[in-house]
């Protein structure tokens, strides 16, 4: 187990190193900080010296290196923008988004497994098939698109009167139609402050409230892509030779398939699941836009919008250290299920 | 009456295009502690029969008529919450390849202990003491430590062996073998066919031996079956057909045995292949190959082409044969359409 994990912290280590040249490189070469820093008043001569100042003028090595050995010590430098240490900004934002990808990630393992299992085990059912449907139609929408059909359906909500109003069925079917809306879809409304910087939604219900649409579209692309995972995983493994030598041996179905079938189902849905779950991280820079739900991906928009490069790096940085730790818990897990991977490296 | 009796059993596969006949007019019956071979090429049907009894044959399969009566319980029609109780616990069955039967991210001794649990109600801790008895009983080395070890770390050999103490687990009436040893080192085959045979001798189990092996017939079974595309075409002690085979394809069989050959030339061979199910020869489905029709005075054989054989008796056999029937002086019935 030690020397997994030592293999795996260097393997990261690597990771974060290319990152880091990468946004630095970035850091180096977009716009002008001088110039987002101070007024238009400011002469030339000032700016000049502000930026020797800053140590903008050294060359790239030496810059990358004064970089790399703050950015180990978690010291990215000060955001232009907030005038605080871009950590500070940091860490006020991450909580949120931190909670919305758990949310997400929390609808889709929850719905994504049972509906999987279930469309494999009755593929030809009707209810399969429109899980099927639904799921392609989820695949296909963007997520910005589903946040503001969410938005005008459960917030502003909808009246639409295609029916005849002066009969009494048309009546009732019109308000079927239509919605009430009043869901909270703006912002985080009042989260509660748990400790440091972290405020969270989730303790109590009008703020899990807050998180029910932005969730949702947060997780409308990976959902469908979870379902159809596993449903084409479980397919496969239900033709196989030890889930027939189950049968024949009389165990119960439910066992079988909960069981004998989804353990092995589970093995690939867990690589790829790892990866994508990093990837919501970066979705929640659209979910986060449409809902104005102030996480790292709002505050990130922002920052490319004011050009505020440290704290593009540090975001950068975060993301990818946020990716490589998921990653590494992926494998563990992939590690404990899967018997036939030996973390520990000691002889079989 | 036998413990298994299984007539005029039909299994038919829904394609597309129509259905497939897998199985026409099974029938055999099995004795308590009998050991009954199923042989015949690949494609004859062998391994549909041995999952039919079980009701396990996979969708579009499935079973359009005739009777399965286990112990004098008629199993076909039964739902699969019934037939479960009989399924690992009075006939159990062991697969062809062990690399693929065992659950690869299951224990050995979880695979054990489920399945006594499925049937009886027992503690983990007993069952797991059965469970360690069985795998003695298989004879594997150190059986303490393969409870808790994983298929991947077994090899073919002891994985087959872990399966035999699966099906042995709850002391079943019949073990269903479909070709046990085919994926085996030869080395290990007969291992293998020699512990199945002790335990079941010992147990008086019933075996179904499914093979294309026809010495581990002669070696084990006292009775066997030889099919062809789906049909059952000789039935028999097993020592009076391999002494003496009636049938041509059987006979066919037996010559394309290498230890038949001269040595130095060719094996023997039956010429041509199993016919596909969906497009069977008319009348005698084995006629196309059959040397008494190919050759040149047997053109005339009209029957063979055109009437489905019935089953005539010679000595303690049953054969489907027309040149059988004739040499044995038999009067030609119209032959019924039995699988209509």
């Amino acid at each position: 187990m030690l020397a997994f994990l030592i293999k795996r912290l260097f393997h990261a280590l690597l990771v974060m190193f290319v990152i880091s040249v990468i946004a630095f490189a970035i850091q180096d070469n977009l716009g002008d900080p001088i110039q987002q820093m101070v007024g238009q008043s400011v002469p030339e001569s000032e700016r000049a010296q502000l930026r020797e100042e800053l140590g903008l003028n050294d060359p790239f090595l030496v810059q990358y290196l004064r970089f790399a050995i703050n950015a180990a010590q978690f010291d990215f430098g000060y955001s232009y923008v907030f005038n605080q240490p871009t950590t500070e900004v940091i860490a006020r934002h991450l909580p949120a988004t931190l909670e919305l990808v758990a949310s997400a990630t929390f609808l889709i393992v929850v719905l994504s497994v049972p509906i999987g299992v279930y469309s494999a085990i009755k593929p030809r059912a009707w209810l399969s098939r429109f899980f099927m449907g639904i799921s392609i139609i989820g695949i296909s929408i963007p997520v910005f698109l589903t946040a503001i059909v969410l938005i005008q359906i459960f917030a502003i909500g909808i009246s639409w009167t295609p029916f005849p109003a002066d009969t009494s069925w048309g009546t009732w079917l019109n308000e079927v139609v239509s919605t009430e809306g009043g869901m909270p879809a703006y912002g985080r409304g009042d989260p509660i402050h748990v400790v440091g910087t972290w405020y969270t939604n989730f303790a109590s219900p009008r703020g899990l409230l807050y998180l029910v649409l932005p969730a949702i579209s947060l997780a409308s692309i990976m959902l469908p892509l979870f379902i159809r995972l596993i449903r084409a995983e479980m397919l496969e493994v239900l033709q196989s030779d030890y889930i027939k030598f189950a049968r024949a041996k009389g165990i119960r179905l439910r066992r079988i398939y909960f069981l004998h079938a989804l353990k092995n189902t589970m093995l690939p849905v867990i690589t790829v699941g790892g990866v994508q779950i990093g990837t919501l991280v970066a979705y929640t820079i659209l979910t986060e836009t449409v809902f104005q739900w102030p996480g790292m991906g709002l505050m990130f928009l922002d920052a490319i919008e004011r050009s505020d490069i440290p704290l593009i790096v540090t975001y950068l940085m975060i993301v990818g250290l946020i990716f490589v730790i998921t990653n590494t818990l992926v494998d563990l897990i992939y590690g404990l299920v899967n018997p036939t991977v030996k973390l520990t490296g000691k002889p079989a | 009456m036998s413990l298994l009796d299984v007539t005029h059993l039909d299994v038919r596969f829904a394609l597309r295009k129509g259905d497939v006949k897998a199985l026409r007019d099974v029938s055999f019956s099995l004795d308590r502690g009998e050991r009954l071979g199923i042989v015949g090429e690949s494609g004859a049907g062998k391994s549909v029969a041995a999952f039919t009894l079980l009701n396990l044959i996979a969708k579009p399969g499935y079973i359009a008529g005739g009777s399965i009566c286990f112990d004098g319980q008629e199993l076909i029609g039964r739902s699969d919450r019934s037939l479960r109780h009989i399924r690992g616990h009075r006939i159990s069955m062991i697969f062809q390849d062990p690399m693929m039967t065992l659950n690869p991210v299951l224990s050995i001794g979880e695979q054990m202990v489920e399945c006594l649990k499925a049937h009886r109600r027992i503690s983990t801790h007993e069952a797991r003491a059965i469970s360690l008895h069985k795998l003695v009983q298989v004879q594997i080395p150190s059986p303490e430590a393969r409870l808790d070890q994983y298929p991947h770390e077994l090899s073919g050999g002891m994985r087959q062996r872990v399966i035999i103490a699966i099906a042995l687990l709850l002391d079943p009436d019949i073990i269903i073998a479909d070709e046990p040893t085919t994926a085996l080192d030869v080395t290990i085959q007969a291992e293998i066919m020699a512990l199945l045979l002790s335990l079941c001798e010992k147990h008086n189990v019933g075996l179904i031996l499914i093979t294309h092996d026809l010495g581990v017939v002669s070696q084990v079974t006292q009775r066997m079956l030889v099919m062809y595309a789906g049909r059952v075409i000789e039935d028999g002690p097993t020592r009076e057909i391999i002494n003496d085979p009636q049938h041509p394809y059987t006979q066919g069989l037996m010559n394309a045995l290498p230890q038949m050959a001269t040595p130095g030339s060719h094996l023997n061979q039956i010429p041509g292949s199993m016919p596909s199910l969906d497009n069977l020869p008319s009348g005698c489905a084995f006629h196309p190959r059959c040397h008494f029709v190919t050759r040149p005075d047997g053109q005339h054989r009209q029957a063979c082409k055109e009437q489905v054989p019935d089953f005539v008796t010679s000595g303690n056999c049953r054969v489907a044969c027309h040149m059988v029937a004739d040499m044995l002086g038999y009067e030609r019935i119209p032959a019924e359409e039995i699988t209509q």
